[in-house]
């Protein structure tokens, strides 16, 4: 079975300015809401909300973080590889504030609880919601459900959800590979 | 990612370059950890150290703990000085005696060389060195190397001399090993009854005068006159070597040049380091000490997932 293409370009930025939209109408200005992009591939869609807010709609200086959950994972010692960490930029204080996390894809929740359980390091937040661009449904092993969604897949555990961004891959496609014939 | 080429830390001449750069790069995510509101990360919830302790430690001890419990390790201490070993109890007897109570780590420190090479070939668990006799410290080694590369961004042909007792100490020979696979130029200084003979087959210079030590050095590492493992007068007094080779803001001024100035702790103030210059913007004696932590981390981190499940 071949790479399918899941989403192009074109529905990518639709969907991102949807996301926008949605984030602009619950937060308003922001002012007192962080987004979290989760790093390293939730770094490269917040950055992107980040530039549609600032065009469309002029919010300038949001407060924003990269959060790295490497050391919160429940997997370490449980997978082959050593697990590396990536860089964390979190120069926020999230106490008291809405707290957007913001992730690419969503499988089975448990980075999203790690990043959970990460982002109480840095304050207690008065409330946390969950953005990402894909939701494999049916695939989570734990409670943990988006709150902003740009489009659900039914993928098979033998195949990988795989966002490929224009900043580091050179175009916008959400490809679904077939883990077997990497 | 890769993974170390070893399973225990027994000493910097094991390990290879490529594991060098993984610990310092792991270091610096952990240092970064450690100066978050909140310091603790869950990663090693599930592994359980012991803390072999059969020679007094501070700084060591209380670094290898605090970096145990930031990675929220289950941890338990154990002090020769109080235990069973006053009692005769063998080495294997007193660790195989704790591991049978589901230890995953050793971090041991022990009076005699090669204490911790003999207990890795013994026993299941991941040792890691923290000091035998005059042999290797290999975690002071590499939190000084990678104080180095913090302050002057990198190693490679970088000069740094070791000054003082070389003689009694483990702190110097894991440093050489260490700088040497780094590519920094090494040079020991001191009076030549605290200098080992044969050193220099090691690949490093020697030299007796410290002034020409410093004007030739971009770090000085100086080290500690361990007068408890002096066995012997190994100079006439202590005055005379603070004399020679004490470093005082005068014989920096006669260098006058910029030089990282670093220590292994404890300091004998007034001996082998004038408090003016301990206490200077040149020191990094307290960044050691905060890096120790996280390049412990890093280690016991990237030897924790090398341990079998």
């Amino acid at each position: 079975m071949s790479n399918r293409l899941f989403l192009d370009t074109k529905e990518i930025q639709i969907i991102l300015n949807r996301l926008a939209c949605q984030l602009r109408e619950k937060h308003q200005d922001f002012s007192n809401s962080i987004l979290i992009g989760i790093q390293p591939r939730g770094a490269v869609l917040v950055k992107r909300l980040l530039s549609i807010l600032e065009q469309e709609d002029h919010l300038e200086a949001i407060e924003h973080g990269f959060l790295d959950i490497t050391f919160f994972r429940d997997d370490f010692r449980r997978s082959e590889k050593v697990l590396s960490a990536n860089k964390n930029l979190m120069d926020v204080s999230v106490e008291n504030k809405k707290v957007v996390l913001i992730d690419d894809v969503l499988y089975t929740g448990r980075s999203v609880r790690a990043a959970l359980t990460a982002i109480d390091s840095y304050g207690r937040p008065s409330e946390i919601e969950l953005l990402t661009l894909i939701d494999r449904r049916f695939s989570r092993h734990l409670p943990i459900q988006p709150d902003y969604l740009g489009r659900q897949v039914d993928a098979i555990a033998d195949e990988k959800v795989l966002v490929h961004w224009q900043e580091e891959q050179g175009e916008d496609e959400v490809y679904i590979i077939n883990k077997t014939n990497e | 990612m890769s993974k170390l080429s070893v399973s225990h830390l027994l000493g910097i001449k094991y390990l290879t370059d490529a594991d060098i750069e993984l610990i310092f790069e792991t270091s610096s995510h952990f240092k970064e950890v450690i100066n978050r509101p909140i310091k603790k990360v869950p990663s090693l919830r599930d592994v359980t150290i012991a803390n072999l302790f059969f020679e007094n430690s501070t700084r060591t001890k209380l670094s290898f703990e605090l970096a145990q419990k930031r990675l929220s390790a289950d941890v338990i201490n154990f002090s020769a000085s109080n235990s069973s070993v006053k009692k005769g109890e063998s080495l294997i007897d007193t660790v195989n005696n704790i591991l049978s109570m589901k230890v995953d780590m050793v971090v041991m420190r022990h009076p005699n060389p090669g204490a911790a090479m003999f207990l890795s070939k013994q026993v299941s668990a991941s040792i890691i060195n923290a000091g035998d006799g005059a042999h290797e410290h290999p975690t002071q080694a590499l939190l000084d190397c990678f104080s180095i590369r913090e302050k002057l961004r990198e190693i490679k042909g970088k000069k740094v001399v070791i000054i003082g007792d070389i003689l009694h100490s483990r702190v110097a020979l894991s440093n050489i090993f260490a700088l040497k696979k780094l590519g920094a130029e090494v040079m020991v200084c001191g009076p030549l009854t605290l200098i080992p003979k044969h050193i220099d087959s090691l690949g490093i210079r020697v030299e007796t005068n410290l002034e020409k030590a410093l004007q030739w050095a971009d770090v000085a590492n100086v080290l500690r006159v361990q007068f408890e493992r002096m066995k012997a007068s190994f100079f006439p007094s202590n005055r005379e070597y603070a004399m020679q080779y004490g470093i005082t803001k005068k014989v920096l001024e006669k260098v006058d040049k910029e030089l990282l100035i670093m220590h292994p702790g404890p300091i004998n103030r007034g001996v082998e380091i004038s408090s003016d210059v301990a206490d200077s913007e040149n020191a990094i004696i307290l960044d050691q000490v905060q890096n120790g932590v996280a390049v412990r981390m890093a280690i016991l981190y990237l030897l924790a997932s090398k341990i079998e499940q």
